[in-house]
Order: structure tokens, then sequence, then C-alpha cells
């Protein structure tokens, strides 16, 4: 009855207990913990894990590497992972949109690529856009193929797995054609100039990484502390204080150790490099974002909504079709910025693009981070986590020398797993 | 037959489907503050009823009054204006939404362009608190963690929250365990005292005589009777709804 976590219905007077919270010892502050920690324990064993089994999972990965392999662990090759993560987690964020509507976009990869050929060409001559009105033409048309395909799907009802099965193929095609749009294009590569490149290949300075970090990690502060006391204050369903403390440690901690690995040497002794590339931080705005509108706009619930029942959203006066179509556009920009990140750190994009692997990959970091194939469970920022999963597996292999043969099995043991839990976890939630 | 506070009226009311009459000749009225259950065997007619009364199924003949105005229920958003809600017996709530949540499916109050996640809270907890909902833990909590009855529940309360003049419930009893059937007659009762009319279809009798203030009987799409549940017993309910009429000696 003391929490303030779980103000239950028959006593909205949890207001006195949010006093007894701010007014008494640590003590009593560790018994809401307590009962907090019981609370997480109970929800694991009825199936609502959470993030826990794929960091576990996470960190097993990586000893296992490092111990294979001392060199995993290495800053260079941390760094190294961190950009291939980033076109995973957000290859992941753009399928996310789509799984939580109980779909699924096969065409994401070659939708990536044909953005990322137009942003090129559109950056290069004879158009010669400024880099971020080429940036914009690529998104908007990957909001046009979203919507085509969206449109295809919710308005004739017919399954995303056809649709977006033709969009992969046609999309290949269209990559194809575009790639011999440009003349100077030889043998179907273009490449990225500029600021496009320099995303991957210029980096902050050390010390503005320190002060962005320190900036980024006090604002998240301050606001998870005074919206906690404000909920508590108000009676109102709030994390306990403690927990909300542990969980700006523990994102100043991530923050700490991620700008100390970028801050790091990654070239040689000679020529050293240092910093964060920019495409870092852009990748995490774009997951804060998408995040945040899911979780805090009408429109991100209501996608969550028609995700898990369609019926319900439309009695609701929720429009369905509109819903499922913006989904889908909002995966084809995601998926956008995905191609526009691959191009950077390649340094060109040519046809040899594998968009077929990479939508697989997509769908595995998706699941991977949590989000159910079934619709309506899951979150855009899980994709972090499952885009890690995906790019540690690569690269530690990789490391490895382990042949591609190889390296695409393991890969999709991680991902059926990541399916079969899925599947458990969702059992056991109905059976209950 | 004329209730003078009737919320809605029927007033030979039609729907057909080529040569089948769903509705013939329907006279019914519904008031307000009331609990009306409306029975009847398989095929009576309470369904097309249900969804002409909700917008669905436009009637082809006769005329509905809210409130003694005559008004086309041509879509269900037109009965959704008046105040009219139906719950069904799926109860349409997303189960991976927390109570709060489904209780504002739709209707979400936003503060610039931002969920007000606190203002729903509390009016859903203030709301659930009015019609005596004690059993949830948190309602925080999502929808598919709920028993059946609790489910009933926050259909109710959702219906309650979108300001319903008459909310229509099917079959809410049915599947449900003696508890929780408990709860949700209970509700209705308390739904009916904040002066809202209540229309329940059912086919337990137990449940109708239990909760309901007027009891309508329909046989073969026609409203063969109407009137106070005191005017009935369980005998003579079963003999209007299997035959459409009543034999002196069960009357009496």
């Amino acid at each position: 009855m003391s929490t303030t976590d779980k103000p239950t219905v028959d006593t909205p007077e949890s207001a006195l207990s949010e006093e007894e919270l701010a007014t008494v010892a640590p003590e009593v502050m560790a018994s809401t913990f307590g009962e907090y920690v019981h609370a997480r324990i109970a929800r694991i064993k009825h199936g609502e894990s959470g993030a826990l089994p794929v960091i576990v999972g996470l960190i097993a990965i990586c000893v296992f590497f490092e111990i294979e392999r001392s060199s995993f662990l290495h800053a260079s090759n941390l760094v190294n992972l961190f950009v291939q993560a980033s076109i995973y987690i957000l290859f992941g964020a753009a399928e996310t949109f789509v799984l939580l509507l109980s779909e699924i976009d096969l065409s994401a990869g070659f939708g990536a690529a044909v953005g990322a050929f137009v942003m090129l060409e559109l950056n290069a001559t004879p158009v010669n856009f400024p880099w971020w009105l080429a940036i914009l033409g690529g998104l908007v048309v990957m909001a046009g193929i979203g919507a085509l395909q969206g449109s295809l799907i919710a308005r004739l009802g017919l399954p995303s797995f056809i649709v977006t099965l033709g969009g992969y193929l046609g999309l290949t095609g269209v990559m194809l054609e575009v790639a011999n749009v440009d003349k100077t294009a030889v043998g179907g590569v273009i490449t990225a100039n500029g600021t496009i490149a320099k995303l991957y290949s210029s980096h902050i300075s050390p010390t503005a990484g320190w002060v962005i970090m320190i900036v980024c990690v006090a604002v998240y502060g301050a606001i998870a502390l005074l919206r906690q006391r404000s909920l508590a204050n108000q009676g109102l369903s709030a994390a306990p204080l403690g927990v909300t403390v542990l969980r700006i440690a523990g994102v100043a901690v991530v923050g700490i150790v991620l700008t100390l690995i970028f801050n790091s040497n990654q070239g040689t002794s000679a020529i050293a490099i240092r910093g964060m590339p920019y495409l870092v931080p852009l990748v995490l705005v774009i997951i804060l974002v998408a995040t945040l509108f899911m979780s805090k706009t009408r429109t991100g619930r209501y996608m969550y909504a028609v995700g898990n029942s369609p019926e319900a959203a439309r009695r609701a006066g929720i429009n369905v079709k509109w819903i499922i179509t913006l989904g889908f556009i909002l995966s084809s920009v995601v998926a956008g910025f995905a191609g526009l990140v691959y191009a950077s750190t390649e340094g060109s994009m040519s046809t040899d693009f594998n968009g077929g692997q990479d939508v697989l990959f997509a769908v595995a970091a998706a699941v991977i981070g949590g989000t159910s194939l079934f619709g309506g469970r899951g979150r855009i920022v899980n994709a972090l986590l499952g885009g890690l999963v995906v790019a540690v597996v690569f690269n530690g292999l990789g490391l490895m020398g382990v042949s591609a043969a190889v390296q695409d099995m393991v890969t999709a043991v991680v991902l059926i797993a990541a399916v079969v839990m899925d599947a458990l976890v969702r059992r056991r939630a109905t059976t209950r | 037959m004329t209730d003078t506070h009737s919320l809605l009226s029927l007033r030979g009311v039609y729907k057909r489907f080529g040569p089948v009459q769903a509705l013939r000749d329907v006279t019914l009225d519904i008031p307000a503050g009331k609990v009306t259950a409306l029975i009847g065997d398989n095929g009576a007619g309470k369904s097309s009823l249900i969804k002409t009364v909700s917008g669905l199924w436009p009637q082809d003949d006769g005329q509905i009054l809210w409130e003694g105005r005559e008004v086309h229920l041509s879509s269900p958003r037109d009965s959704e204006h008046l105040g009219i809600t139906t719950i069904y017996q799926d109860l349409a709530l997303c189960d991976n939404l927390d109570i709060v949540q489904n209780m504002f499916l739709g209707h979400e109050p936003v503060r610039h362009g931002i969920l007000d996640e606190v203002a729903m809270e509390r009016s859903a907890a203030q709301t659930l608190k009015e019609l005596s909902v004690k059993t949830v833990k948190s309602i925080r909590q999502p929808v598919a963690s709920l028993s059946g009855g609790q489910r009933q529940s926050v259909a109710v309360a959702k219906a309650v929250m979108s300001n319903a003049q008459l909310v229509i419930m099917d079959e809410p009893t049915a599947a449900l365990g003696v508890a929780q059937t408990r709860m949700v007659l209970d509700l209705i009762t308390t739904l009916a005292g904040r002066g809202v009319a209540v229309m329940v279809v059912s086919h337990n009798m137990v449940d109708v005589f239990e909760v309901a203030d007027r009891i309508a009987v329909m046989y073969l799409g026609n409203c063969v009777t109407q009137g106070p549940a005191s005017e009935f017993t369980r005998q003579s309910a079963v003999e209007w709804m299997t035959t459409g009429t009543i034999t002196k000696a069960v009357a009496s």
C-alpha cells in the first residue's frame, strides 16, 4: 500500500504515502525499491521479461568473442562495431513500425538502396543539390514508396508479405535503373561526397563529445526526475524514485563508457583518430524521435491499437487504413536513413548492395530487440539492442575469420531463437 | 404503452433483407436510469435491433425517437453523437494497451500534440471509482492481464467516459463465472443509478430478473411485449419468448 508505483483504484489517497516517501529515511525508500524489484521479477515470471534476456545474451556473446579474439573489445573494433550496428539499428527501427501493425516490409532493403542512390545522385553532378536537399529528396522518394505499398495493403486489404515481396523485386529493378541514370556511375558505383561522406569520416572532437554527452545525460536526468516527482506528488502511477535514479545512473554510465570508447585512439599510433563519427548521434536522434512519437502522440498510440485489434481501433473511431499506410511511410523513411548511413560508411553506393540480406537483418534486429511478429508489442528503441546483437554476431564472427557460409548460419540461428522466444512469451501470456 | 420519460423510442420499425423480415413493426421504449432487458430466442431479432439502434443497419420503415424527437441513425457515428454506446461480446478492447489507454482510445486529450497522460489517468481513476470498480490492482496494467468481468468493467467505464446516455450490452455475463457475473450485474445497477439508460441483451433468466427494471420480449422480429419486470415471472417470460404470446394460466 505504501508504494507510489501502483496507486490502486480503491486507494486514491496514495498521495499520502507519497509524503511518506518524500520525508522518510532511505531504508523505507529501499523497501519501495525492493517492491519494484519484486514486481519486476513477477513480470519476468509472467513472460514480460522485457529487454533483460537480450542484454544478458549480448554480454555473453561479447565475452565469448573477447575470449576467442582479444581484439574484439579494442576501441578501434568497438567503434567499427557501432557504425555497423547503426545500419542494422535503423533497419530494425524501420521494420518495427510495420511489425507493430502486424505487417511486414520485405522491400525495406532495396528501398533503402533506391533512397541512397537518389540522395547521392542529387548531390553529385549534374544536379548538384546541397547535401540537405539531396537527403530530403531521397527521403521523399522513400515516403512515396511507403505510401504506395501501404495504400495497396490498407485500402485493398492485400497481404503485406506479397505486396512488399513485389516491392522487393520491383525496387531491385528500380535500383539498377537509377544507378544507370548517372553516366559517371561506372559499373553501377557512385561515390558519396561532401557532407554525406563526412557523416562517417568526420569525427566530433573528444571535448565536444564529452560536452554533448554530459548535456544529454543532464537533460534526461532532469526530465526523468521532474516527471517522477510530479507524477508521484499527484498520486499517479510513477516508478519509485530509487528506480528513476538507477535509470539515470545507468544512462550516465553508458554515456561515459561510449564517450571513452569513441575518444580513444581508433587509428594508429602514427595517425591518431579520435572522436565519434557524426552518424552515431544522428542515428540516436532518429531512434529517440521515433520512440517518442510512438509513445507520446495519438498517432503512435493508434498504431499500437491497430496492431493489436484493428476492429477495436475502428470502433474507437480510428482511421485504420490511414494508420497502416502511415506505418509503411514511416518505415520507408527510416529505411531511407539506413541507406544514407550505409552510403556514408561505404563512401559510395553500388548495385552490389545486398538488400535481401539487409531486410532479413532488419527483421532480426527488430525481433531480437523484443518486437513481436504478431503486432502491437515492442518499442522502436529496442532496435538499438537488436541492431547491436546482429552487428556483434557479424563483427565477432568476421574477426574469427569464419566463412561467410557459417556467418549466415549463425545469424539465422540467432534470428530463429529470437522468434521462438517471441512465440513462447506470447503463448505464456495468453494461457495465464 | 408510451413511457413519459422514454430516452429512446422505436415506433413501427421495420428492417428487411429481401424477403426476410429481420424486424417487423417493432415498438419499444428505453427509459433513462432504468435497466431494460431485451430477451428472445435465437433469431428473434435481438441482434438486428441492436444493429439498427447502433446505426449499423438503418431501418427501412418506422420512426426512431430520441428524447421525443425523431432521429435518423444512418451510421454508427450518428448513434455515437447521440450518446448511444454498444458493448458487443468481444468488448473491442486492445489487449496490449493498459486500462487508461483503452478507456480513452480515440478520444485522447493532448497538450501541444503530446498525450496528456496525467489528465487521462486522473479521470479514468475517478470514473472507475464512481462505478465502484475495485478489483483491478493498477489502472496501468494491460487489459490482457484482466479477468473477463474486469474487462467488461473497463468496456463499461469506457462507455461512461464517452458520456454515453444509452449503453447497450450484448450478453454481458455470457462466459463469466459466478463472482464475475455478480460484479458485472452490480456494475449494471450502478450504471443505471447514474441516470444512464441500459439495455441488456441476455439469455440468462436468472441475471435478467436480478438486474432488469423492465423486460421487452422479441419473437420472430417483433417486440411482442414490454413492461416492468415485476409483471413477468420466469415462466411467463419463457412462454413469451418461445411462443410470442401468453396463456391465461401462466399470466396469472
